[in-house]
């Protein structure tokens, strides 16, 4: 569903971050990329939801260049795809409810759907109790979990998870990581970057290692090595 | 659906203007202050007609007859003289109600009344006072009076004089002051203007580059411009209003003090020299309030939501 062909970028400082990166995605995988910082994880990341743009090669969701949508249908490719960051990003003069009702007002969800749904998926990542806290009043793994619900709660075809465990303790780590994976068997892709050890051993699916902005290797089932 | 999405909005406007409560606080200090820099034009412009048009209104030529012309001629001459473009106003004062003016003038001081018990006859003579539309006619209607027979029927002249080359150099200065000052009056306005739509606008843009995180979420989550930018707009509406109800309370309330305030400095002597200026503020306030109402409204209310709506635009490029 996703194919990157042949990309390369390189910022404006003329660094390198991608090196004709290739490789496919195919529907439902869990795919764990790693490498050690400024590997180019983020930046290939960052090409799936147009926030950076290639200097070479292109990007495919299904069968469509990614960097030549218009804005209209960027803005709907980016409701296919749940993200996940590090820093959580959640909208911070808004509680649980609205960060994750939010979402679902933007893809253009009726009232009475979105007062069914946050509930529940908020449920579903244990915050039940959280609802109307705002993120400031979140533990770390509490403010991932509802960035989780955002992500999972429009149903996207794909979600993108970078370094989401990074700031999180390990119990909160393995945690989140039983959350991704339950998303993935209900039938959702997961993309998941990271440099923990455990997190790669735990999920045990398709690995990709990078280095200096190429793929090393790309192994199905594979462990954490570099 | 664009129902919903106007709703949602309003709400997520009105929701961050009240979370947002110290921003919104200087956003309508700073705005307030914008509309108050308008409203003191409007005042400053009021003020300044008003004075203008007292100071007009205190230049005229007088025409002094002979003391033994007949009140007939004198009337039609000022017939005349009412049918020249340029004349706006002529006043007759006969011989007797000048008489009574100045008794009345100096009723208090009894050296004056006496002398003029001594003299015994009445001195005074009949006057014209003659008042043109613009200071510069002055000119025309005294070079009228010069060219003009102003003889009686029996072939006497009537006019002992006409005062109008002392007064000429003060009505020459007029002419020339007037236009200047509206002049001046209208380039510092635009000044004022333009900084007080600078600083406001630059004010909205720091409020909403504190929300430029929370721009990019909203686009990461696939939220149109247009849905992004509503909220903000509805924010910059709010402080319009906010502000503008503000400045025209703080505005009525100057009006109302500034009045009481120029009588006591002036003095109540020079306030009724100055009619006019007794309650200039307070009653131009009442009188246009429609006026300033729609002009302080809505130029808080369009500077902010446009100001709102720019200030978006830089954030929503990811």
């Amino acid at each position: 569903m996703i194919y990157f062909d042949k990309v390369t970028k390189i910022y404006p400082d003329d660094s390198l971050a991608l090196d004709q990166v290739s490789f496919g995605v195919e529907p439902n995988e869990f795919i764990t990329i790693v490498g050690h910082s400024g590997a180019g994880k983020t930046t290939l990341l960052k090409m799936l939801i147009a926030e950076e743009y290639p200097t070479e090669g292109t990007v495919f969701f299904e069968s469509a260049n990614i960097h030549r949508l218009k804005k209209r249908d960027m803005n709907k490719l980016r409701r296919r795809i749940g993200m996940i960051f590090q820093d959580y990003r959640l909208i911070p003069n808004k509680t649980a409810y609205e960060n994750i009702a939010f979402a679902m007002e933007a893809v253009g969800r009726s009232d009475s759907e979105i007062s069914s749904d946050v509930p529940h998926v908020l449920e579903l990542v244990d915050l039940g109790n959280k609802i109307w806290n705002f993120p400031h009043e979140l533990s770390g793994g509490e403010k991932q979990r509802v960035a989780i619900a955002r992500a999972i709660v429009t149903q996207p075809d794909i979600i993108i998870a970078d370094e989401p465990t990074g700031n999180l303790d390990p119990i909160n780590t393995y945690e989140i990581i039983k959350i991704l994976q339950k998303i993935n068997e209900l039938g959702t892709t997961v993309l998941l970057t990271t440099h923990n050890k455990g997190v790669v051993d735990a999920v045990s699916g398709r690995v990709i290692t990078m280095e200096k902005g190429k793929i090393t290797r790309d192994d199905k089932a594979g462990k954490y090595i570099l | 659906m664009i129902f919903t999405h106007f709703k949602r909005i309003t709400r997520t406007g009105f929701i961050n203007f009240w979370r947002n409560g110290f921003l919104s606080f200087s956003a309508i200090v700073v705005i307030t202050l914008s509309l108050s820099v308008f409203g003191a034009l409007i005042f400053g412009s009021a003020f300044g007609r008003a004075l203008l048009k007292e100071v007009k209104n205190k230049v005229d030529i007088n025409v002094y007859f002979v003391l033994d012309s007949q009140e007939s001629d004198i009337l039609s001459l000022k017939k005349t003289i009412e049918k020249l473009p340029e004349v706006s106003k002529v006043e007759y004062v006969s011989r007797d109600q000048a008489l009574i003016d100045f008794k009345e003038k100096w009723k208090d001081n009894t050296l004056i009344l006496q002398g003029l018990d001594e003299i015994g006859t009445n001195p005074f003579p009949a006057i014209l006072n003659i008042k043109a539309k613009e200071p510069s006619q002055y000119a025309g209607i005294a070079n009228f009076l010069d060219s003009k027979n102003s003889f009686s029927k029996d072939g006497n002249n009537i006019v002992e004089k006409v005062n109008y080359n002392q007064n000429k150099l003060i009505i020459d200065r007029l002419s020339r002051i007037i236009p200047a000052v509206e002049k001046a009056g209208s380039i510092l306005a635009i000044i004022l203007i333009i900084v007080a739509v600078i600083i406001t606008f630059n004010t909205i843009r720091l409020i909403i580059f504190t929300a430029k995180d929370e721009i990019s979420v909203m686009k990461l989550v696939g939220a149109s411009n247009a849905y992004i930018r509503g909220p903000f707009v509805v924010s910059g509406i709010m402080y319009g209003i906010f502000s503008g109800i503000i400045t025209l309370v703080l505005l009525g309330v100057f009006a109302y003090y500034s009045d009481v305030l120029i009588v006591k400095f002036a003095g109540v002597q020079s306030a009724n020299d100055f009619e006019i200026l007794v309650n200039v503020f307070s009653s131009y306030f009442f009188e246009n309030f429609g006026q300033i109402f729609g002009i302080i409204m809505g130029s808080g209310i369009v500077l902010a939501a446009i100001s709102s709506y720019l200030a978006v635009r830089k954030y929503l490029k990811v």
